[in-house]
């Protein structure tokens, strides 16, 4: 959103390029990506949330890892357990211990609900270790291991930093599970997304006339359909039968069939501007083939627009793979993503009973709020001479 | 009828040598710049956009102010109006306007560097006592309202009048400017006309409240050849019979040479020279100013000269050179001297000044204006000049 | 402008035929169809199985037929007879069942509709004038939550803060005594004492994608040369923003609505599952979960259909805004 100041002179000024040209030399010659790599880290904002994007990607990769246990691993005396704080210094029972701790809990039934009813026991201590072997697991699906990040260091206890589900599953493991999914869903339908939208973008732009308008049509009439219904109808017709794998597959693809419009318009505008370019003209005088153009003339001139679009697209990829989920069309459990643990709390009862079933939301929320920086900054960015 | 007392007064004070030295302000003197500063306050420090200027518009006069673009010609003439945007500012200097003086009355010296942007008293002076056009007659209207619409505005912001009187003056204004079918194409919107019928649109608008002073920034700039001489053609015309006088902004020589009476020469924010046209043309002081002269085509050239051009490029204006801000390009650089001192303005005549060290002003050897060209390393002798 | 009305109300044509292809293709995509789910239903509970009533269901519904004889039976009785066929999980004529919910559904995104312009338009002016000022930074900031927020979360998060600290569950567009009486002006005052929350709610996206469409358009006419023109006219400066800028701005402003709509209809849909409205969207739901393919491909036709006119209604009042498309189409 930062806000490109006017070259001090009249709107058809260009002193200034020219002059900043003539006395910083190293402007003048550092390739595109460079420049707009520098202007990129102006941006405050837009470093800091590319860092939680970082984060966020780290967190998808190494989630067996980072995770305190497996996100299937159940305990039915834990149903609804609420967050446990972390403590650090124990001055419990005279003297003061150091090192991370957390409280057991004691649970009553409430007579009258019969639901059970936690409380944080003070004089339970659970120490929290890092580096500890708890619930075996196979990293990326093939390194066995039980070590992880962080656990309590008795394997046997179970700790719960954001509470439990209805089953006792422990909520922090299955959103760093969920992160995975969610994000590698984004990142998948971005790049059909990509596919679909250069190429018949770029055709569009390129050959203009009959195809253009063809093209053009079609993206006015997906884009004319409201989307969840359309989403709704798709992916209720993905059969209930489909494995896991089939399911993310199909829902990925269905989100990338709507959503690669937007980028089609964007790069046809930019061929249809730079088809006129002198630059383009010259390279068909010389004899370059079609595609030559195309791949070495036409697309580096605009690939950082396309990144920018590219980058804002996975936000609403997370958005909306999270809304189908969260109705129940989406991805199906076992299978863990944003929107899946989201559906569990769908009622208002299990919502006032364990209002941290809420958290996989802020992590959406965060997760599209710092993609939507990054490509704020990169689309700030992406036109260097401006 | 006004505008006939106006053209006769302006007629009756043709001697505008008459001022004396520049800086007394003389009675036919319309708007006086002094030292006026106007800086951008970017992320990347102040740009120095204008820094001292020192001008005078004379009435019934047109005031050519020429130089590269990024020279703060363009931002001088906003200036006046206070209409430089933000992150700029006019932060020094007085801007002295002359006020009722005309009609015999005894008038009032405004100084508009003090007014604030958008403030009361600066709106009652824009479009009123000094009007402006701009260079981009494509832009500088709005597409979406009628030719009409935008006119009538103009006229009722500073008279009293209804809307259908204001429409019938929008019509005659029209008319004035050759815009051919007045009545009918006030309807239109300016996207169903040329450029250069745009432009006479904005003419007419500049025209509605009978200013005393039209400033053109680079009007003529986008427009092609025939249209540029039918623009300065009306101009001058609208100056005749309207005694206004006009400060036009341009970089183009020939057109100075077409419009002009007085000239001022900027560089990087500083008039360097100014003078009466004929002076400078055949006299050119400043280094500059004869790089500028040279680097135009000339009929009559005897030789199949090449042309000259200036060597480098303007300086950052973030970034200035110490010294006279020129010597960097010049071919008379002074070592020692030039990147040292700061050329102070040097009366060379009534009306003749020009800010070089090569006519003093540093305490160091001055040689005399006339010995200065032969004190200079001018590699084509002045005579190749002559006509 | 009549021709450009004639013109694009031309252009629908193809784009109706192309949605109810579509349209009847979700329908059909998943494999089997209601009467084998409901046979497999039966059998499951170990119920008998009557294949002469099967027969008899599927000669009526027309399952035997090849797919386009389908289409054009389908399609023929909703343009020709206004019937869009039988629900099987209600066992009633859809037409019963959708227009009340269909008719919320309209109130609720035109409402979100307005209610989202009147918020957006003058904090989009104020941001772009005031730029860089506090409320700027804050209205920014605000707008990029809101878009980051998905609707439905922020629904569940009303619900939770309602019930928790007001000890109620909120949810329905009527209080229990108007939900099924007759419409009178008590209902209807009920009805907006009710409506606020969910508009609110849906429009929270919607509004914030305007701010920021409104402010940066804005932005950019801001520095437009016709701005300077206006101003050395000695006007002042917030009638010079009214007429000129912001009229500029408002065109893509007008043709948001066009793109709006779809996803107000979209985001109602996720709203209202949540806090229970008796809108389009449960049903909707329920009748895809269950492949009730009639009442499904329904209600997508329809808000595919007004999602068209009311592309429809934007582009005509762009039109109608703006004399460079008036006298280019026209």
């Amino acid at each position: 959103m930062a806000v490109r100041q006017l070259p001090p002179d009249q709107p058809a000024g260009t002193a200034p390029i020219e002059a900043a040209a003539a006395t910083d030399g190293g402007v003048a010659v550092a390739p595109q990506w460079k420049l707009v790599w520098w202007r990129f880290r102006k941006h405050r904002l837009a470093m800091v949330s590319a860092v939680f994007v970082l984060l966020f990607a780290l967190v998808g990769v190494f989630a067996e890892f980072l995770a305190p246990t497996t996100p299937d691993s159940y305990s039915a005396d834990h149903t609804y357990a609420p967050p446990q704080g972390l403590h650090f210094v124990d001055t419990s029972g005279g003297g003061t211990r150091f090192g991370p701790y957390v409280h057991g809990y004691t649970s009553v039934r409430d007579p009258e609900t019969l639901a059970r009813v936690f409380q944080e026991d003070e004089s339970q201590r659970i120490d929290v270790g890092f580096f500890v072997r708890g619930e075996p697991y196979e990293m990326w699906g093939f390194i066995p291991s039980d070590r992880h990040f962080i656990g309590p260091t008795d394997p046997e206890q179970r700790v719960y930093f954001l509470g439990a589900d209805r089953n006792g599953r422990d909520l922090l493991s299955r959103i760093i599970y969920g992160t995975r999914i969610s994000l590698s869903i984004g990142l998948v339908g971005v790049a059909l997304t990509f596919v679909f939208g250069i190429v018949l973008g770029g055709v569009s732009g390129y050959f203009g006339g009959r195809t253009d308008t063809a093209i053009q049509r079609v993206i006015e009439f997906l884009m004319s359909i409201p989307t969840i219904p359309l989403w709704l109808g798709l992916s209720a017709a993905v059969p209930r039968t489909w494995g896991p794998l089939e399911t993310y597959f199909a829902i990925t693809v269905i989100l990338s069939v709507i959503g690669w419009t937007d980028l089609a318009r964007v790069v046809r505008g930019r061929f249809l501007s730079l088809r006129e370019e002198d630059f383009v003209l010259a390279a068909r005088l010389d004899g370059c083939s079609r595609p030559r153009i195309i791949l070495r003339h036409m697309l580096p001139s605009f690939s950082s627009h396309i990144i920018a679009s590219l980058t804002l697209a996975i936000p609403y990829m997370i958005l909306a793979e999270t809304s189908l989920s969260f109705l129940g069309l989406g991805l199906q459990p076992p299978v863990v993503s944003w929107g899946v643990l989201l559906q569990e709390s769908q009622n208002i009862r299990t919502i006032a009973t364990a209002p941290w079933l809420l958290l996989p939301g802020v992590a959406v929320v965060v997760a599209v709020l710092v993609l939507n920086f990054v490509g704020d900054g990169v689309r700030d960015s992406a036109d260097p001479y401006r | 009828m006004r505008a006939g007392e106006r053209a006769a007064e302006a007629g009756g004070a043709p001697a505008a040598q008459a001022g004396g030295a520049p800086g007394a302000p003389g009675g036919e003197v319309l708007v006086e710049l002094r030292g006026l500063k106007t800086h951008f306050f970017t992320d990347e420090g102040t740009v120095r956009a204008v820094d001292g200027v020192d001008l005078e518009i004379r009435r019934g006069r047109t005031l050519c102010v020429v130089g590269e673009s990024g020279c703060g010609k363009s931002i001088t003439a906003r200036s006046i109006l206070q209409l430089v945007e933000a992150p700029g500012r006019v932060v020094d200097g007085r801007i002295l306007l002359r006020r009722g003086g005309a009609d015999g009355g005894p008038g009032e010296v405004v100084d508009l560097a003090g007014l604030k942007p958008g403030g009361k008293e600066i709106r009652s002076v824009r479009g009123k006592d000094i009007a402006m056009i701009f260079q981009e007659p494509m832009t500088s209207l709005s597409l979406v309202h009628t030719v009409g619409n935008q006119m009538v505005e103009a006229i009722r912001v500073h008279n009293d009048v209804g809307k259908r009187e204001a429409r019938e003056r929008a019509v005659e204004l029209l008319g004035m400017v050759n815009i051919p079918n007045p009545g009918r194409l006030v309807d239109s919107y300016p996207f169903q006309f040329s450029g250069g019928m745009r432009q006479r649109v904005m003419i007419a608008m500049a025209l509605s409240c009978d200013p005393g002073l039209l400033i053109a920034d680079e009007p003529t700039t986008a427009l092609d050849v025939t249209t540029q001489a039918q623009i300065m053609e009306l101009l001058k015309r609208l100056q005749r019979e309207l005694g206004m006088a006009i400060m036009f902004i341009t970089h183009d020589m020939g057109v100075v040479a077409e419009m002009a009476d007085d000239v001022a020469i900027m560089y990087l924010g500083k008039v360097v020279e100014k003078g009466p046209v004929d002076d400078i043309f055949h006299d050119p002081k400043h280094p500059y100013t004869r790089a500028l002269l040279e680097s135009i085509p000339k009929i009559g050239h005897r030789r199949r000269e090449r042309l000259r051009s200036i060597k480098g490029i303007v300086p950052d204006p973030a970034n200035r050179p110490a010294g006279c801000v020129f010597h960097t390009r010049c071919d008379a650089f002074m070592p020692g001297r030039c990147d040292a001192t700061v050329p102070p303005p040097v009366a060379l005549g009534p009306d003749r000044q020009v800010r070089c060290l090569l006519y003093g002003g540093d305490g160091g050897p001055a040689p005399g204006a006339p010995d200065a060209q032969t004190a200079a390393p001018e590699p084509t002798p002045e005579s190749s000049h002559g006509d | 402008m009549a021709k450009l009305v004639i013109r694009r109300l031309i252009y629908m044509v193809p784009t109706m035929f192309a949605i109810s292809v579509v349209t009847f293709l979700i329908i059909q995509l998943p494999p089997g169809d209601f009467l084998s789910t409901y046979i497999a239903e039966l059998s499951s509970r170990g119920d008998a199985v009557d294949t002469r009533l099967v027969e008899a269901l599927r000669e009526r519904y027309g399952l035997n037929d090849p797919i386009y004889v389908q289409y054009y039976q389908w399609i023929s009785h909703i343009v020709l007879q206004g019937d869009f066929g039988d629900s099987f999980l209600y066992r009633r004529p859809v037409a019963d069942l959708i227009w009340n919910r269909l008719g919320l559904t309209i109130a609720l995104a035109v409402a979100t509709l307005l209610v989202s312009w009147a918020i957006a338009f003058p904090i989009g002016v104020y941001s772009a004038v005031k730029q860089h000022s506090a409320g700027d930074y804050a209205f920014t900031f605000i707008g990029f939550l809101g878009l980051a927020t998905p609707n439905f979360l922020l629904a569940l998060i009303f619900v939770w803060i309602s019930f928790n600290y007001f000890g109620q569950s909120v949810g329905g567009l009527f209080s229990p005594e108007f939900a099924d009486a007759a419409w009178n002006l008590g209902k209807v005052l009920d009805l907006l004492s009710h409506v606020w929350v969910p508009v609110l709610i849906i429009g929270m996206a919607g509004t914030a994608s305007l701010i920021r469409v409104l402010r940066a358009n804005l932005l950019d006419e801001l520095r437009k040369p016709y701005v300077t023109t206006a101003r050395a006219k000695g006007l002042p400066e917030w009638r010079i923003i009214l007429k000129y800028p912001v009229r500029m701005a408002l065109g893509p402003f007008i043709s948001t609505a066009g793109w709006l709509l779809p996803s107000l209809i979209g985001g109602e849909v996720l709203v209202s599952i949540v806090i229970g409205l008796d809108t389009t969207g449960p049903l909707l739901v329920e009748a895809l979960i269950s492949q009730d393919m009639y009442l499904a491909g329904s209600f997508i036709l329809i808000l595919a259909t007004l999602t068209v006119i009311g592309t429809l209604l934007s582009d005509l009042l762009l039109a109608w805004w703006d004399p460079r498309i008036r006298y280019a189409e026209g």
